[in-house]
């Protein structure tokens, strides 16, 4: 029939056999192909992300780092392949985002108390079961600002705790931060991370960061991944496994300073490339 | 501990709040001096309009003193027969507006909402928003006839596609970074429009409800001088410039230009109120 329909087309090749990835991988990306203005900005990609880990992207510049949680995030579509989440596909997974620019993804028009419950009510969850939740999360995140302002009155950490609160409030499976921290001071900056070191440590969600800051990177990661330039590859993946909390202290272990001269030195050998 | 240390930092507070007051005042002294600039324009013209008067730079039957014109004004709006035009002319204002706000917002927002259907009205709402709107009274005349309610229509058509224009500006241009969120949040196309499309939309609505409470206003004195009228401002203007009752005209003249600049100062406070996240 579909020969009769099509006769110019050869027959579709066999799809692939999925591939699973290792024990313990949350998220299975396959044959991914993104174009970006008729050039291949990814081009069949594969990735594993591990469950319940802390995954830094690192790369060159426009190696597209934002533009692949976005695409495993739904922000973007992909042209082709495949992202599964343990096996299912993104509409059946809840997941949580933070984006750079707090600025633009809280609604204004809300109290920040809203803004915070806005996926619970999106979810049809009970006002008791949102106060519930919005009570957990105050307590865990230790808020000692009032939530009942709008968002553009609280200071620019405030706002993106707010929407660190608002991105974990439905309890995602995955988070997804792209470079949360790129606008935000050095103090602030050393206040979010530590807390959200604090929620991973308490719930074990898995996360991808997006940083252009390497520190950072790596202070956060049980695993760094490093990109090449485009057509964007895997560079490298690097295991880093000193325990948590990590402290002020843990950025001057060798351990640490090792995986970042080494995640430094694949960098520059990809950007030399 | 954290206790103590809030009180004393509450104590230093009050104590801070106490020692420059001599400060606070002269600052506020300046401040309030800052706040009497904006009379200074008005204060400067009717000086001018009257010295022009004084020295017959302009023969007092075409220009009357500034005074003799506002006593006309306010006795003329302390229950005079200007005020009863006054009346006739902000109410047709008003039923313009409203009939332009209540079907040019929705309208607005739901072809801004989907950009396709947006485009392809598109040209028929740039040029018609375009043209004049007084160009059109003759057709209007002919549809409506000499009726109270063709100064209304007028005016509302004119100021309706203001406000389609905005209100669906504002939705295409809404943050498509909060849209993301609301989408990454798993919000349906629905939940979207309603808790984020509507909402990025509503400045530039105001904005839209603003020029177009201008532009009813304008479209209905036009359509008061020209479409045979018992009443209203427009009448009025053209009336006592016909018999030269130079006075009663300039009155009339301030008078419109009062509602006009009123009403704008209204819709700028509702705007702030209700859009109290612009700018910010």
């Amino acid at each position: 029939m579909s020969v009769v329909l099509n006769p110019m087309m050869a027959p579709d090749p066999a799809p692939a056999p999925f591939v699973p990835g290792p024990a313990g991988t949350h998220i299975t990306i396959r044959n991914m192909t993104k174009y970006f203005a008729g050039w291949p900005l990814y081009e069949n990609f594969n990735l594993d992300i591990p469950k319940n880990k802390i995954v830094s992207v690192f790369g060159p510049n426009g190696c597209g780092k934002s533009t692949l949680i976005n695409m495993i995030a739904g922000l973007i579509p992909i042209d082709s392949g495949e992202i599964l989440f343990d096996g299912k596909s993104l509409s059946e997974t809840k997941i949580g985002y933070v984006f750079q620019n707090y600025r633009e993804a809280m609604f204004p028009w809300m109290r920040t108390i809203d803004n915070i419950a806005y996926p619970l009510k999106l979810e049809g969850k009970s006002k008791v079961e949102v106060a519930q939740r919005m009570e957990e999360l105050v307590a865990s995140f230790d808020v000692k600002f009032d939530l009942n302002r709008y968002p553009y009155e609280l200071s620019g950490g405030q706002q993106q705790t707010a929407s660190i609160m608002r991105a974990l409030a439905p309890k995602p499976e995955v988070l997804f931060l792209d470079e949360p921290f790129s606008a935000l001071d050095f103090e602030m900056t050393l206040f979010i991370r530590e807390k959200l070191q604090d929620v991973f440590m308490q719930t074990g969600t898995t996360m991808l960061l997006v940083s252009h800051d390497l520190e950072e990177a790596v202070y956060l990661a049980d695993q760094i991944l490093l990109l090449t330039k485009r057509p964007t590859r895997v560079a490298e993946i690097l295991n880093y496994n000193d325990p948590r909390p990590r402290t002020i202290e843990t950025l001057t272990q060798p351990s640490f300073i090792d995986a970042k001269k080494l995640s430094l030195e694949i960098f520059q050998r990809e950007v030399r490339k | 501990m954290h206790e103590a240390a809030t009180s004393v930092l509450m104590d230093a507070a009050k104590r801070g709040l106490i020692s420059p007051v001599p400060q606070t005042n002269q600052s506020a002294n300046r401040w309030s001096l800052w706040r009497l600039m904006p009379l200074l324009g008005p204060l400067v013209l009717f000086i001018i309009w009257d010295l022009v008067v004084r020295f017959k730079l302009i023969p007092p039957i075409l220009l009357p003193s500034p005074w003799n014109t506002l006593s006309t004004l306010f006795i003329g709006m302390a229950g005079g027969s200007l005020s009863g035009d006054f009346a006739y002319t902000l109410i047709r204002t008003l039923e313009a507006f409203l009939i332009a706000a209540v079907v040019g917002v929705p309208v607005g927002v739901l072809l801004g909402s989907n950009e396709r259907a947006y485009r392809s009205v598109e040209f028929v709402i740039d040029f018609f928003r375009s043209t004049p709107s007084s160009a059109l009274i003759p057709l209007f005349l002919m549809i409506f006839g000499v009726s109270d309610i063709n100064k209304v229509a007028i005016a509302a058509f004119g100021a309706l596609l203001i406000v389609l224009f905005n209100s669906a500006y504002g939705v295409i241009n809404a943050r498509k970074q909060r849209v993301m969120a609301a989408k990454v949040m798993g919000a349906t196309r629905w939940q979207i429009f309603k808790d984020v499309l509507i909402w990025e939309s509503l400045q530039p609505t105001f904005v839209g409800l603003r020029s177009a409470v201008s532009m009813s206003l304008v479209i209905v004195i036009v359509a008061e001088m020209f479409i045979g009228s018992e009443r209203g401002l427009g009448h009025r203007i053209i009336d006592s410039q016909q018999v030269m009752n130079v006075r009663d005209m300039y009155a009339s003249i301030l008078a419109a230009g009062a509602l006009g600049y009123v009403l704008n100062i209204v819709f700028l406070v509702l705007e702030k109120r209700i859009v109290h996240w612009s700018g910010r």
